[in-house]
């Protein structure tokens, strides 16, 4: 599905603040796999994300996506079969338009942008009964403007947005760390549940080390731009918490730093 | 204030209110501060004067629209394409329209119509008195329906977002450049219009009739919301068009109590300056009697 094939990526080359962000990094994933990715602070998991999604070129390397070459293609046209949430659940949606509007948008994913009525009677019936899934009772306020939700009905619905056209690709940056824990449970939930009815392949960043070895089918764990661990199956399932850390001081010879991996 | 001046006013208003309402497509939708403003009305006086001059009223105000949609173009793909800074993108646009605008007419600094018949006259001959008002006010509706049948549509919603948040539109696959042409376009092309419409009304156009159509515009677009709301743009849209009827009333009445013409873009500026401001003076004051009540407690 995703193919990475040696990808490195530096910035500020030959500068003072030249930092080497991806290196020779390669990764397959496969239909359907579900990875979650950790790493300690500055590991370069939201930069492989940026990369995926095409928010700069590689210096080398090749991404394909789905048997296609996305190496060079544009980040706007990639968004056609990627999907993406941030962490800000601010970031994900237009805060002065509906609900409604937002999610029209988010539902003309990949069709040509015409001239024909942005949302009809067919798609506000849609919209509500996508919305009810959610359990939030957002179905009743579509004309309601995104700005007055909280972050995480906002997170929500960015979510839904997100899958609303099934993306070949889901990728999920912390995307439940601003928000508050059961909160979080709740939109962790529906991720999964979205994810698994529609079979997304999905990558997910999170900080919450017992978190990335329960969701998911495949753990990889970053430092420094490269993959240091990837486990999946029967090695996964042995994996706990501890072992995970004792793995990360032998392969990245130092302590994880990761303030908040740590406080979890 | 007489009743004729005040006919004048609204008539005025109504034409202004197309160059209103191409700052609310550039400012308030697609939060782009459009400089290219100032010389696009221009453009569309210059277009319009010389095409009236031939005997071609109508086709002027046409050309004289596409002329805008091409200034909006271009301040577009400085902007994006170029990747100059918004202000800069207009500054240069309307630098170089300047140019350009002399060369629609003629080398001269000023295209006169009196004698020619127009749009105006014309609908003066048809309709009386009012005639004026009916035009300008067939011109506004037409602006104000295409407007908000416009932004229902996918393109129309799609440009809404991307002045709303950028990064979400991008990666729902939107190109926005290219919403950024469409709208920075459409945008110029009403105040275009409003350019051509103004140079038949006063039955003149000048080099420099545009200076400082920016702020009068930004002027019209807050006193529309401050005074009638914004909570849909339908609704918005509207507010605009009368701000900027009751902006141009409210000249006439200065101008008629005695102000001198030439403060006019003088009040202009400090009528957008506080509008735009009034939140942090507000928000200052809220603080100093904060502050004064915690000394009085301490």
């Amino acid at each position: 599905m995703l193919k990475l094939t040696h990808v490195s990526k530096t910035f500020h080359p030959s500068t003072i603040n030249e930092r080497k962000a991806l290196i020779d990094l390669s990764l397959h994933l496969n239909n359907g796999d579900f990875v979650t990715i950790i790493g300690g602070n500055g590991a370069g998991k939201s930069t492989l994300f940026n990369a995926i999604t095409g928010a700069f070129l590689l210096d080398s390397g090749k991404i394909e996506l789905d048997g296609k070459d996305i190496t060079f293609m544009r980040d706007f046209r990639r968004a056609r079969e990627i999907g993406r949430l941030f962490q800000d659940p601010l970031k994900g949606t237009a805060p002065n338009m509906t609900i409604e509007e937002n999610l029209a948008m988010a539902y003309l994913r990949g069709i040509k942008k015409g001239f024909s009525l942005g949302i009809n009677k067919k798609d506000e019936k849609f919209f509500k009964d996508h919305l009810a899934e959610l359990n939030l009772g957002l179905e009743d306020r579509l004309k309601t403007k995104m700005g007055l939700l909280s972050g995480g009905q906002r997170q929500a619905v960015t979510l839904m947005m997100a899958t609303i056209v099934t993306p070949k690709l889901l990728l999920l940056d912390e995307h439940t760390a601003a928000l508050d824990p059961a909160t979080a449970e709740k939109v962790l939930d529906l991720t999964q549940k979205i994810v698994r009815r529609d079979k997304i392949t999905t990558m997910m960043i999170t900080h919450n080390m017992s978190q990335s070895l329960v969701c998911g089918t495949r753990t990889i764990m970053m430092d420094e731009g490269r993959i240091i661990l990837d486990v999946q199956g029967e090695e996964r399932s042995q994996m706990t918490v501890e072992k995970l850390l004792a793995l990360f001081k032998v392969r990245s010879k130092k302590e994880m730093d990761n303030d908040r991996m740590l406080l979890n | 204030m007489s009743l004729i001046a005040l006919q004048g006013a609204v008539e005025l208003g109504l034409i202004y209110a197309l160059m209103a309402l191409g700052l609310f497509v550039s400012y308030r939708v697609l939060d782009i501060p459009d400089l290219t403003v100032d010389s696009s009305f221009t453009l569309g006086a210059a277009v319009s004067a010389v095409l009236t001059m031939g005997g071609h009223p109508i086709l002027g105000i046409v050309l004289a629209i596409a002329a805008g949609w091409f200034a909006g173009l271009l301040t577009a793909f400085l902007q994006t394409k170029l990747h100059i800074q918004p202000i800069l993108a207009g500054i240069l646009s309307m630098t170089a329209l300047y140019s350009i605008n002399l060369h629609v007419m003629g080398n001269k600094a000023m295209v006169s119509l009196l004698n020619t018949p127009n749009i105006f006259s014309k609908a003066s001959e048809i309709m009386g008195p009012y005639g004026k008002m009916v035009a300008a006010f067939c011109f506004i509706l037409g602006a104000i329906i295409f407007l908000i049948l416009f932004f229902r549509t996918q393109t129309g919603l799609c440009i809404r977002a991307t002045g709303d948040n950028e990064d979400m539109v991008r990666s729902s696959s939107i190109n926005t450049d290219r919403m950024k042409f469409i709208g920075l376009g459409l945008a110029n092309a009403l105040v275009g219009m409003g350019g051509a419409l103004l140079a038949q009304y006063q039955m003149f156009a000048d080099a420099s009739t545009g200076i400082g159509m920016v702020v009068i515009g930004l002027a019209s677009l807050i006193i529309g919301e401050v005074l009638f709301g914004r909570p849909s743009v339908p609704r918005n849209i509207i507010s605009v068009v009368l701000g900027a009827i009751v902006y141009r009333v409210v000249i006439a009445f200065v101008l008629a109590r005695g102000l001198a013409a030439s403060d006019l873009k003088l009040i202009s500026a400090v009528v957008v300056t506080l509008a735009i401001s009034y939140p942090v003076v507000i928000d200052q004051y809220k603080l100093h009697k904060l502050r004064k009540e915690g000394a009085k407690n301490a």
